[in-house]
């Protein structure tokens, strides 16, 4: 009879290893999920910040840009497509910072380089 | 984060990546085009020879300004080749299922590593051991600082030609697919005017700026 009671509660600790087991990977993925979570949060507070300090950077720039090409069209107006064509491709270099930022972000957001 | 596109039966049945497939499908729609106008060609240009020669004479033109007249039909195939190249791959992502090509850091990486070898390479032919010259500064004693400064900046221009055509025409590409998600119909309509400025611009804004470099490792140094 202990021999059947031995026994029977050996093979019911056996059947219930497995949960126990599946409940470790549950809170291990939980955990892990967790921390991804955080990841991500600083992420995405850094990316907001950052692209809106280098978007604010990139339209001073630009309006520089621009401000100087308006005011040597009203000087000069004959000048006006040279003028425009310089303003074009300044512009498209300031541009070239922003997206620096934006490629940084796009770096960090969809890779995940430091396999968290 | 894989879209579906038109040209999926290539993609998929072959294995190849996307990029690559649409290398080829704006290769083809070039080559397609020349074919075409060299069908037909007259004395005096009509119709597709006409907006082809303009093409052309523009380019030359810009470049003749930067380059000098003896130098440039050395480089200008090269640079002809890149513009047209990357205004019909930026072209390409106006039509609806069609992922552009340099979309993808690779295709941007390659050509930015072509031009950079090729400039590098014209001005150690031209000038042999002199082209050290260009990387000191203007004084003898400030070449410890002028030095490793100049040379970071030569490289970082393969990083600035890729990154900024990669991250103006991904940037677009997200954008657009974002507001067709939004806001479908005749909404996009603005965006896409506003894509098609930004993909000729940046086309522009490449070759323009590989035929500076190209003058600037040819020049001589005036120091």
């Amino acid at each position: 009879m202990k021999g059947k009671v031995l026994l029977l509660s050996a093979l019911a600790v056996l059947v219930a290893l497995p949960a126990l087991a599946a409940g470790d990977a549950e809170t291990a993925s939980a955990a892990a999920n967790l921390v991804l979570k955080k990841y991500y949060m600083f992420v995405a507070m850094g990316g907001a910040i950052g692209l809106g300090l280098a978007a604010g950077g990139g339209g001073i720039g630009q309006g520089h840009a621009v401000n100087g090409t308006v005011l040597g069209t009203a000087r000069n107006p004959a000048l006006s497509g040279k003028l425009l064509t310089v303003m074009m491709i300044g512009l498209a270099m300031i541009e070239s910072l922003v997206i620096y930022m934006l490629v940084i972000v796009l770096i960090i957001f969809y890779t995940n380089p430091f396999h968290i | 984060m894989e879209a579906p596109t038109f040209l999926d039966f290539i993609i998929h049945s072959t294995g190849l990546p996307a990029y690559l497939v649409f290398t080829w499908f704006v290769m083809l729609v070039i080559l397609a085009l020349a074919l075409i106008v060299r069908g037909s060609l007259k004395l005096v240009p009509e119709g597709i020879q006409n907006v082809a020669e303009s093409v052309v004479y523009g380019i030359y033109s810009f470049v003749e300004d930067i380059l000098g007249k003896e130098e440039t039909p050395k480089h200008f195939p090269l640079i002809a080749t890149l513009a047209i190249f990357i205004f019909f791959a930026n072209i390409t992502e106006l039509i609806p299922y069609f992922a552009p090509p340099t979309s993808n850091l690779n295709t941007t990486l390659s050509m930015a590593l072509i031009v950079f070898v090729y400039y590098q390479f014209l001005g150690i032919k031209k000038h042999g051991f002199r082209y050290i010259k260009h990387f000191m500064g203007p004084v003898w004693w400030l070449v410890p600082l002028m030095f490793p400064i100049e040379v970071i900046g030569h490289f970082a221009r393969i990083i600035s030609l890729s990154v900024r055509l990669f991250g103006n025409i991904f940037g677009d590409d997200l954008l657009l697919a974002i507001i067709f998600f939004l806001a479908p119909w005749l909404v996009p309509l603005p965006i896409m005017g506003l894509v098609l400025f930004a993909a000729s611009l940046q086309a522009f804004i490449f070759f323009l700026l590989s035929t500076l470099y190209i003058a600037d490792a040819i020049s001589e140094p005036e120091h």
